[in-house]
This record gives structure tokens, sequence and C-alpha cells, in this order.
């Protein structure tokens, strides 16, 4: 493994190099699905630690950056700067991760996800009722863009810079938390609760804390949003986008590190690349259930396979060579 | 009172309609651990199916039926257990989850393309009247809807507990491997399961699109409400779940009309969060059987 972490950081930094590249030249809506995707990779690698890694499923992310969405805006719209605001709807999204969480994780499987997707309409509800904080289904609209002393992130390459710095500093503490005994023990409960607990493992406080920080990644994901879309409203948090981004999760490949990326990649940019046609979320929908059913690993599993059987021929080839 | 009354009356119809929806739900986890999340377009679909027949090919209503339980049966029992479920067991796990959601785009985006986004009258053929109990007025149609729906539970009841075949789906479903060896043809077993949902989910869409009206998006509140009426009935009780799909129909009507309108949508949620973190079994599943 320690071999191969020089070229995971080769891997990282020419991506990171891509990124920087990208956007340069392109019209503003193609920055907006690069801006929109980053947003997205964050929510989802923050629902692959409490899915992936925890192995808890939650249906309750979209709701969490709606929290992190909302506090942003109705802070920012209050004069905050983003730099204050942001912070207070993670933590917020933190604590919230964990009331929720307390209880909730009494029960597990199917009856967590349903808990989840019961506070994800919950949270719904609030949002387009309560229209004295949250605008009702009107929503909150002209939320500012981020202003760091004298840079602005106005401009739309502007913003998409900002975003990208926030997520490789969001990604980059996420891989220093799996890489912590933290992140060991989620991994050790994922593969065998009982074991792990064996072990010494408190598994509940684990589970909690893993559900906790996934939910503030989750907030982080919102609070981008919110400037990036300037507008926010009950419907972008519905239970439909949680699914989204459990689809992300699961599409890129579950528990894997980059799958989140992958499958966020996939969810934002495909059903764009289709839109011509007239059938595009049909076929979607249709590549979905056909990936599902015949590679449940996902993308970063199909890359696995094929990397793996490459080496292998490979391998073959250079016996054959030999003598 | 009176006004209590047929606020009661009307939730225990919608009630029935989530009960049938509710009690395929239930059947399908216990035969193959599926939680269907395509089964609000479950119910959606066979309107359609009939309206296609009815409008598209110019047959008669009853026929219109006939070839929606048929096409339901095939699509939805057959081919969503042939195709998406058998190859992912037996450890289907969340893959088989994002599949099903998969399928419940696909249900609700092909209905959208090929038929239309509006809402379509639906045929009854059932009269419009209304009828006068203890002061109450109820639709014919809402008092046929309940008589119905609970005909239907209570022959699949009497079906599952007293025939052979009822009874070998149960074993079935509670321990396939001992089943099994008992000589129960377990994949056949299942396989009824997916049939009978199917045809549950088309007698359901039967029922309630006369009155809601046939449209794509018609499946998304009425999958949330079978999950929730399967859960805190019990997940392993056919009765369970028609008692969970009535409780919930009849509390919605009474928040609505006596607490609040804004967050009626509320209720059944609470329901369920109080009956996971209390009874995680339902109220009238037991704890044994499989455990979640």
């Amino acid at each position: 493994m320690s071999s191969r972490r020089p070229l995971a950081l080769i891997v990282a930094a020419v991506l990171l190099a891509v990124l920087l590249i990208l956007p340069v030249g392109h019209g503003s809506y193609f920055i907006y699905l690069l801006c929109s995707w980053l947003m997205f990779t964050i929510a989802a690698m923050g629902l692959n630690l409490t899915l992936g890694y925890a192995g808890r499923i939650s249906l309750a992310q979209a709701s969490f950056m709606g929290v992190g969405a909302y506090t942003t805006a109705i802070l920012t719209l209050h004069g905050w700067p983003w730099l204050a605001a942001a912070p207070v709807g993670v933590l917020l999204c933190f604590v919230v991760g964990l009331l929720l969480g307390f209880p909730a994780l009494r029960v597990r499987g199917h009856f967590l996800a349903f808990v989840t997707l019961a506070f994800n309409t919950l949270f719904f509800l609030v949002a387009r009722n309560e229209d004295w904080l949250t605008g009702g289904s009107y929503g909150l609209s002209d939320i500012p863009r981020p202003r760091i002393g004298p840079i602005s992130a106005d401009g739309q390459l502007a913003f998409y810079y900002f975003t990208l710095a926030v997520s490789a500093l969001a990604i980059l503490a996420l891989w220093g938390i799996v890489r912590s005994p933290w992140g060991r023990a989620f991994k050790a409960l994922r593969e065998n609760e009982v074991r792990a607990e064996s072990l010494g493992l408190d598994t509940r406080r684990i589970t909690l804390l893993a559900f906790a920080i996934g939910s503030a990644f989750g907030g982080l994901a919102g609070a981008i949003e919110a400037p990036l879309v300037q507008y926010i409203e009950p419907n972008s948090f519905a239970v439909g986008e949680s699914l989204k981004v459990l689809l992300m999760v699961v599409v890129g490949g579950l528990g894997d590190f980059w799958g989140p990326a992958l499958g966020a990649a996939m969810v934002v940019l495909l059903p764009e690349a289709l839109r011509g046609t007239r059938y595009y979320l049909i076929v979607y929908a249709l590549f979905v259930i056909a990936l599902m059913v015949l590679k449940p690993t996902g993308l970063m599993g199909i890359g696995k396979t094929f990397l793996a059987r490459l080496a292998k021929s490979r391998a073959a080839a250079a016996t054959e060579a030999k003598p | 009172m009176s006004q209590f009354l047929q606020v009661v009356l009307s939730g225990l119809s919608t009630g029935s309609i989530y009960a049938l929806a509710a009690v395929g739900f239930a059947l399908v986890w216990q035969a193959a651990q599926t939680v269907n999340f395509a089964q609000g377009e479950f119910v959606m679909l066979p309107a359609f199916f009939a309206l296609v027949a009815i409008h598209w090919f110019g047959w008669p209503l009853w026929a219109g039926f006939a070839f929606a339980m048929l096409a339901s049966l095939a699509i939805l029992g057959l081919a969503f257990k042939g195709l998406v479920v058998q190859p992912m067991m037996p450890d289907g796990g969340l893959p088989l989850v994002i599949a099903t959601m998969a399928v419940s785009i696909l249900l609700k985006e092909s209905v959208k393309t090929f038929y239309g986004a509006e809402a379509q009258p639906f045929p009854s053929p059932l009269p419009d009247g209304t009828l006068q109990i203890g002061g109450a007025v109820i639709s014919i149609r809402d008092l046929f809807d309940l008589l119905a729906s609970l005909a239907v539970v209570g022959g699949l009841t009497l079906f599952l507990d007293r025939t052979r075949t009822g009874r070998q789906m149960q074993a079935a479903a509670q321990s396939p491997a001992v089943a099994e060896i008992l000589g129960v043809d377990v994949a056949r077993m299942t396989l009824y399961a997916f049939l009978v949902n199917a045809a549950l989910a088309a007698f359901a869409s039967f029922l309630v699109s006369p009155t809601y009206l046939a449209k794509f998006s018609n499946g998304e509140s009425l999958g949330l409400v079978a999950f929730i009426a399967a859960i805190v009935g019990g997940f392993n009780r056919i009765r369970g779940a028609l008692v969970g799909g009535l409780l919930v129909g009849v509390l919605d009507n009474l928040v609505a009309t006596y607490v609040t309108q804004e967050y009626r949508a509320a209720l059944p949620l609470v329901l369920l969060i109080a009956v996971i973190l209390w009874r995680p079994q339902g109220l009238l599943g037991d704890a044994e059987g499989r455990t979640v």
C-alpha cells in the first residue's frame, strides 16, 4: 500500500491541475456544472463516511445540505461574511447529526433509512411552512457570493476557484479522518461489528461520530450551494435529492474514497450529456439498473476489475516472454 | 359528531388503499428482503395500462382492466423479479435498493414521456352517488374502496393461512433453507409473492385513480405512505400492514381537519419515528421472524 502512495499523490496533483485549467475559456453554465459537481462530491463523500465506511444507510443528506444552505443564506443575508456563516452551518449540522443519530442509531438497516427519510421530509415541511425564517416555498434569493478580504468571488470563474479550494481542503480533511484511528474504527465496524465490539470499540459512539461528521460534510456542501445558486428553496433539499446523493455514493463505488467524486460526476453530468434526447432520464434509469444488476460495486468496481485484468495480462505476458 | 364520522370514514377509505400497497410491500419484503422503493409507482402504473387499452386500442372498460391486470403481473411481477431482483439475490443489500429507486424513475419517466404529463381522468364502473350513514355523507366509491380492499386483504390472509400454497409461501419467507429441505419450492413461492404484490398494486391503482386521477407522479407520496403503513403495522404481519394503512389514512384525515393543514404530511412521519424507536417490530408485529 505504501508503495502506491506517491502514485496517489501524483494522480491527485494531476487531477488538481486539470481542474485548475478545465473551466478556462468555457461558458458560465459549464463552470456552474463543475461547481455543482464539486459541491455534490463533498456531500456524497460525507454520506460515504456514514454509509460506505460505517455501514449505515442515511437518506437525510439533502436535509443536512439544507441546514447548511439555509444557515449560510440567512446569516450572509444579515451581513455576516461567508467565512463566519459557513462554519456555523457546518457545526449546526454536526450537532443535528448527533441529536438525530443518538436515538436513530439504536435501530439499523432499513429502519434507519426510514427514520432518516422521515427526518428529511420533516425538514422539507419546516422549510416550506416557516415563512418567517426560510421564505417558505418562495425561498431565499439574492444570496451574496463570498468575499475574503479584498478578494471577491463574485465572478463565475472566481467562484469556481473558491469552490475548488474549499473542496480540496474538505477532501484533505476527510482523507485525514479516514486514515485516523477513527477512520479505521469505522471500517472495522462495517466489516464485522461484533468483532469490532469484542476488540473494545465503543461501536455506538463510533457510529454516531461517523454519522455526525458525514452530516457536517453535507452542511458544507449546502454552504457552497447557497452562494453558488444564489437562490435556495425547499425543493432543492427534498427526499429526492437525498436519494440522488445516495445514488452518487453507490454508483461511484460504496466505501471507496474517490467513488463519490465519480458518482457525482455521473449523476450531475450524464443527464446534461443526454439532455439532447427526449428519453434521457429513461436511458439514465436503465443504465443505473443495469449497473446495479451487473456490477453492484459501481464504477470504481468496474475500473478496478479492468486494472486488475490489465495487470494480470501484463504479468502473464512478462512470464511468457521470459523463457 | 357527524363531521367526525365523515372524516373517519373517508380516512378509512383512503387508508384501505394505502393498506393494499403496504401489504404488497410487506409480502415482497418477507419473500426477498427487497425494500421496494418503486412501490408507489407500482400503484401508479396499472391505471395507465388500462388507459392505453381503452384509449389507444379502443377496448371496452372490462377488457382494459383485464389487460392492465395481466400487464402488471407480467411487468411488475415477473419482469421485476426476474430481471432486477433475482440476479441480485441472495444478498441484494444497498445496490438492490438503488436499483428499485432507478425502477421508480424509469416507470415515472416512461409514463410521462409515452403517455403524458397531465393528470388523466380514469373511468370507474361505479355510480357517482353518495350515501348517508349516521349523519355522515360518504360517496359510494369510497365505501366500495374500503369494502373491496378489506375483502381482498381478508381473502389474501385466508389464502396464506389456510391453503397449502399459502403456508408454503410463509415458510419460504420465514426460513428459506428449512423450507427447501422440507420440499417447498422456494423460488416458486418467492415468485408468487411478487405476483401477488403486482396484483394488489393493480387493484389499488383501479381503486385510487378514479378519485385522484391518473398521473405519473402519483406514486411519490403513495410509496412513502405505504412504507410507513407497513412499518407502523409491523413488517412481518399482513394484518399489521392492513391496520397500519387504515391508521395512517384516518390519522392523516383527522390531523388535516382538526389540527393543521400545513403539517398534515408530518403526522405519518412522526408516527413512524415513534413506532421505530419504541416498538420497532410494529404495532402488530412480533420480534421473531426476520430481524431487520
